[in-house]
């Protein structure tokens, strides 16, 4: 029989787990939307103004109400105080072009999930805030994984002086309430974007790793593989990251998978907040922050759209990462 | 004990150091003259200037460290930019109603936490257990905004239960009328990651030998697991409830935003939005301060349940 290696046999357990094969799949659909939209095959007009302001999803029908305010708003009488107004003319020429226009290109009076005030597209807006949502997620737990791994790694590894210089930055950043970093660092750069809300919360949310891989590497380094790749002249370097680092891989794996959703969660906080990123970007966090005003309006569409996409993700994504742990760590159960 | 205390306490100082360097690079170094924020907020070029002379902008970095320094100790961060508020008396004042909100919070969801995580703990891995854990990470993935923009819109808007926002003066009015709804929504925000958290603390202990010994002697199963189990489950719970205290704090921001609360929260929001670095500044620092307060409280606590746990 022919060997199997510790991935594979990982993914073949996994492929058993439904649950999270199925997880699996959904996260790959949103990766591939996200992919579709960054290339611009998908929901590139997101910003054009299709329909009219909060036209309802089609299956609710045309907003009655709303035509027939319209109309009534522009047959409202108008105060002169008796003086002929000298402009009547001109904006009755001016009104009856723009009706033309409107005319040949029509806004549509429902779009398949709504739209929002301008008219824009809410399915549209959902799909290019899932790219911007997920690639903030995806993006801001590389960084601090990244982080979290080298810095556990040379501490666990190297101990001594190095070690008690990576605790104490890990217990000055722990001794912060994480948001209240975040928001403290957003404070200060004062900037908006997709880059800076990576790089914020990538550079404050490395402290769980680092104490997870640390451990590892503690408990690692005095294994016998290593002492023997010591023994056959490996440098440091090469023990830390080529002998050690695929053995202790599962636990990064797992806290990468973990730090997206914490991620996802936090950019739609910051962004709702207006620290996130900027306003020519729509990401959920953004289709909230309107949704409060038209919540109250009764427009109820764009909430359930976010809503319904983040937390579709953020479960499927949950899932998956139980399941992955599980495939990854047999012994856990 | 006492030994313990001290040397934890003496850990404090260089924790405490690394938070003030932290503090200090972000707003002086990376954050720049406040010339810059304040240009267009504060129309006063004396009132700027003032500002800058306080921090020290014009003098070495190690001359605003040691101002930075002052200010923290002798507890005084100056006024507000935006308001020319104290900020010790914004502190005094904001601290009231965070609490009148928190307290109830962390105690109502606690206990519910318990008790049902309590339940599907006893009866793992059937139908119940694995309904309530995907209610719990579908519930988990929904965002706090949603909650409270949803919360809010049905129970206060359209049903008329609770009164939008605002703030009255007497504390029983704000914590019976306009805190009722908060507490609510952050119940329900915090339930779903207690549950699964609490659950788990519940297994280690139904697994227990003392708890198969309990059985075997006879006792109820009420008894097994209100008396025996619930203790022991009680430990970690505690702990973790006073762990998140301090991060509350601070974190309940957006509770107290939408619902007109003005408490610490709602304070640093304000703050970030005007560019108010002494606010920040302050409440970084003292949170930093409370967290660490009550990590050491909350293992000297674990010691005074638990005489097994060894300090060292």
């Amino acid at each position: 029989m022919r060997e199997q290696g510790v991935w594979t046999l990982a993914w073949l357990r996994f492929r058993r787990d439904r649950i999270g094969f199925a997880s699996l799949v959904i996260v790959l659909a949103y990766v591939a939307a996200m992919l579709a939209a960054a290339a611009g095959w998908l929901a590139q007009d997101w910003s054009e103004e299709r329909g009219v302001s909060y036209a309802p999803p089609t299956f609710v029908g045309p907003d009655l109400s709303a035509a027939a305010a319209a109309v009534a708003e522009h047959r409202g009488p108008v105060e002169d105080y008796g003086i002929p107004d000298p402009l009547a003319a001109d904006l009755a020429e001016i009104a009856k072009t723009l009706s033309g226009t409107n005319t040949g290109e029509a806004r549509a009076p429902t779009l398949v999930f709504g739209a929002d005030k301008w008219g824009r597209d809410v399915l549209k807006k959902t799909l290019k805030g899932a790219e911007v949502s997920l690639f903030v997620g995806l993006a801001a737990a590389l960084v601090a994984t990244l982080l979290g791994t080298v810095f556990g790694a040379v501490a666990g590894f190297r101990g001594g002086w190095v070690d008690d210089f990576f605790n104490w930055l890990y217990s000055v950043f722990t001794a912060i309430p994480y948001l209240l970093l975040v928001l403290a660092v957003a404070a200060v750069v004062n900037q908006k974007g997709v880059l800076t809300v990576i790089l914020i919360l990538g550079l404050t949310g490395w402290t769980g790793i680092f104490r997870l891989v640390r451990a590892e590497y503690l408990k690692h380094k005095v294994r016998e593989y290593v002492l023997a790749a010591d023994a056959i002249g490996a440098s440091p370097a090469r023990r830390m990251f080529v002998h050690i680092l695929p053995n202790v891989s599962h636990v990064v794996l797992v806290q990468l998978s973990l730090h997206v959703v914490l991620f996802i969660k936090s950019e739609v906080i910051l962004t709702f907040l207006g620290f996130g990123v900027g306003v020519e970007t729509v990401s959920w966090g953004s289709m909230l922050a309107e949704a409060g005003s038209e919540l109250l309006l009764g427009k109820w569409w764009q909430i359930t759209a976010a809503t319904i996409a983040m937390a579709l993700l953020v479960t499927a994504f949950s899932l998956f990462t139980d399941a992955m742990r599980d495939a990854l760590d047999p012994r856990l159960k | 004990m006492l030994a313990f205390t001290l040397r934890r306490l003496w850990q404090f100082v260089p924790t405490l150091g690394g938070v003030v360097l932290l503090v200090f690079v972000l707003f002086n170094w990376v954050g720049g003259d406040p010339a810059y924020l304040l240009a267009g907020k504060i129309s006063n070029p004396a009132q700027i200037e003032n500002i800058r002379r306080q921090l020290g902008v014009d003098q070495s970095y190690a001359v605003q460290l040691g101002i930075f320094v002052k200010q923290i100790v002798s507890a005084d961060f100056g006024a507000s930019w935006a308001t020319n508020e104290r900020v010790s008396e914004i502190f005094a004042t904001r601290l009231g109603p965070s609490l009148t909100v928190l307290v109830p919070l962390l105690a109502i969801s606690t206990l519910l936490g318990m008790a049902a995580a309590m339940l599907v703990a006893y009866v793992r891995g059937s139908l119940t257990d694995r309904a309530v854990m995907i209610a719990c990470t579908v519930g988990q993935s929904v965002s706090i905004l949603v909650y409270i923009l949803v919360f809010q819109y049905l129970f206060a808007y359209k049903l008329g239960w609770f009164p939008v926002q605002g703030w009255g003066t007497t504390f029983g009015e704000n914590l019976l009328r306009y805190s009722a709804l908060a507490i609510v929504v952050g119940v329900a925000v915090s339930l779903a990651p207690d549950i699964r958290l609490y659950r788990t603390f519940f297994l280690d202990e139904i697994g227990q030998d003392y708890v198969r010994t309990a059985r075997a002697k006879g006792m109820s199963e009420a008894r097994v697991m209100w008396v025996h189990v619930l203790r022991n489950a009680a430990i970690p719970i505690v702990t973790n409830v006073l762990l998140q205290l301090p991060g509350l704090l601070a974190g309940a921001f957006l509770i107290e935003r939408f619902f007109g609360i003005p408490g610490i929260g709602r304070e640093v929001i304000l703050a970030v939005e005007r560019s108010d670095f002494p606010v920040i500044k302050a409440v970084t620092v003292y949170v930093a301060i409370a967290t660490m307060v009550v990590n050491l409280a909350a293992d000297l606590l674990y010691r005074a349940i638990d005489p097994r746990v060894q300090l060292k």
